[in-house]
């Protein structure tokens, strides 16, 4: 395809460059996706250099199409302009001279999309470092909801972490008032908070430490008549319950709506920790499936509890879901994670979907699917 | 010997050990081995001969409904691991 004597490219300055596009000339831009990304020319085609010989002619077939290339100074934009004069191409400029003049003469610009305000890539420049976050992880926070069945010993560290690092909606579900007995590890209230209600006072306790934190206040008692309204609107729910019976109904409901459940447990100084995502693993009834006598299942308040026991729990439980929002690496879905502080030690069993399971089970699943037909014809 | 796990709400019943050696080479002989030595656990870990429904056994890490239950083998280095169920939130 190469011309004996091929037409010598035309290099222009800013304020031709930007005549030409308002006349009509299709803007290619040879620069790196990167720097793309920055900021480019508005309508124009991204088409780095090490690509362009091998892919022009996909990208413009017409030898006579009115071409201008830029880069960021004018080099790049000048090799390519002298590879596509060779390839046969008639009819192309390249901007010579920084891009910065081009927006300075008027030329048309595109801003990247804003994920986040100036304030927020400040307050969270350091989770933006990581690559698995990055803006748009730290956006999916923001817009996250994360219900919290408990403003207490698990629900303090859970509920600071999350509203530090930017977690934009906290719902709290809990009717207790503080007392000064929760002062050891509800590490959320104060002694100026005793007698306030603890969902009051976690909101002052967030507010403070995070304005921009949407805390949603459930003063109720989780059970099963508002259960599903209460975790409906919510996208991860971390069980911090302190009996059996709410977290059968908890489980039951977070099956049923498909909602990822934290759960963590402690007891003087031990803690277990699992993720339960229904029907990708195994659920609190597939575990246990039966409810222990009450004396083998003592509260916090008759059989005690180490004070950072609740923090250490509340913060892996906070990690799992920090990781469920983000959807990156793995969850403890499928495994139980014991703590034993005593000993400073760590276990893990696994857990198994148990088919028989009344609530997750096969015969289960058949009716959960029954149910959902209708709805699914209503909206249709 | 291989070696029981404690669950802390069964400490009580072992004189607050957490952890007890014993001999067998199934759960049912390690566990009779468990009794024996500390006979108030075992009404609190079977029910007419078979395990409560709300205690998980492990071997290692492998739940032993998920495999020969009670006669699941047990390896003289095995760890076996009493699960009762924990509620405690913290309110």
């Amino acid at each position: 395809m190469t011309h004996d004597h091929p037409t010598a490219f035309r290099e222009v300055n800013a304020a031709e460059a930007v005549a030409l596009a308002r006349d009509g000339y299709r803007v290619i831009d040879v620069r790196e996706q990167n720097e793309w990304d920055a900021g480019h020319v508005a309508g124009a085609t991204l088409l780095p250099l090490a690509d362009v010989a091998q892919r022009i002619a996909e990208v413009e077939p017409d030898r006579d199409a009115r071409i201008l290339l830029h880069c960021a100074v004018g080099a790049r934009s000048g090799r390519a302009a002298g590879w596509l004069t060779q390839l046969g191409y008639t009819n192309v400029a390249s901007l010579k001279g920084p891009i910065g003049q081009w927006k300075e003469q008027g030329g048309t610009w595109e801003e990247p999309l804003q994920l986040l305000s100036p304030t927020q890539q400040r307050r969270y420049a350091r989770q933006v470092l990581i690559p698995e976050i990055g803006q748009e992880g730290q956006r999916t926070l923001l817009d996250a909801k994360v219900l919290l069945i408990g403003a207490g010993g698990l629900g303090s560290p859970i509920a600071l972490y999350l509203a530090a690092s930017g977690v934009g909606t906290i719902g709290l579900v809990d009717d207790d008032v503080v007392d000064e007995s929760n002062l050891q590890r509800q590490v959320l209230h104060g002694v100026d908070r005793i007698g306030m209600r603890k969902v009051d006072s976690a909101e002052l306790t967030l507010r403070g430490l995070n304005p921009e934190t949407n805390v949603v206040k459930h003063v109720e008692r989780l059970a099963a008549d508002n259960v599903e309204r209460l975790i409906a609107l919510y996208d991860v729910i971390v069980d911090g319950t302190d009996n059996f019976d709410t977290r059968y109904v908890l489980n039951d409901a977070a099956v049923k709506l498909r909602k990822p459940v934290v759960h963590g447990s402690i007891y003087r100084w031990d803690g277990q920790i699992t993720t339960f995502v229904p029907f990708d693993g195994p659920c609190y009834r597939c575990m246990y499936p039966t409810q222990p006598p009450a004396e083998l299942a003592p509260a916090c308040s008759v059989a005690g509890v180490l004070g950072v026991l609740p923090g250490i729990v509340g913060l892996l439980q906070a990690n799992e879901v920090f990781k469920l929002i983000l959807g990156v690496g793995e969850t403890l879905a499928g495994r139980l994670l014991m703590f034993d502080a005593m000993g400073t030690t760590f276990d893990e069993v696994r857990i198994w979907r148990d088919p028989a399971c009344p609530t997750c089970g096969e015969g289960a699943v058949a009716t959960a699917h029954d149910i959902q037909q209708p709805a699914a014809a209503g909206i249709g | 010997m291989s070696t029981v796990r404690i669950p802390p709400v069964l400490r009580e019943n072992t004189g607050n050990s957490r952890a007890v050696e014993v001999t067998g080479s199934t759960v049912t002989e390690a566990l009779d081995d468990l009794f024996a030595k500390h006979p108030a656990l075992r009404d609190r870990v079977t029910e007419d001969g078979q395990l409560s429904g709300f205690i998980n056994v492990y071997v290692n890490d492998r739940d032993v409904r998920y495999r020969e239950g009670l006669a699941s083998a047990v390896g003289p280095d095995d760890t076996i691991i009493l699960l009762p169920a924990m509620a405690g939130g913290g309110r």
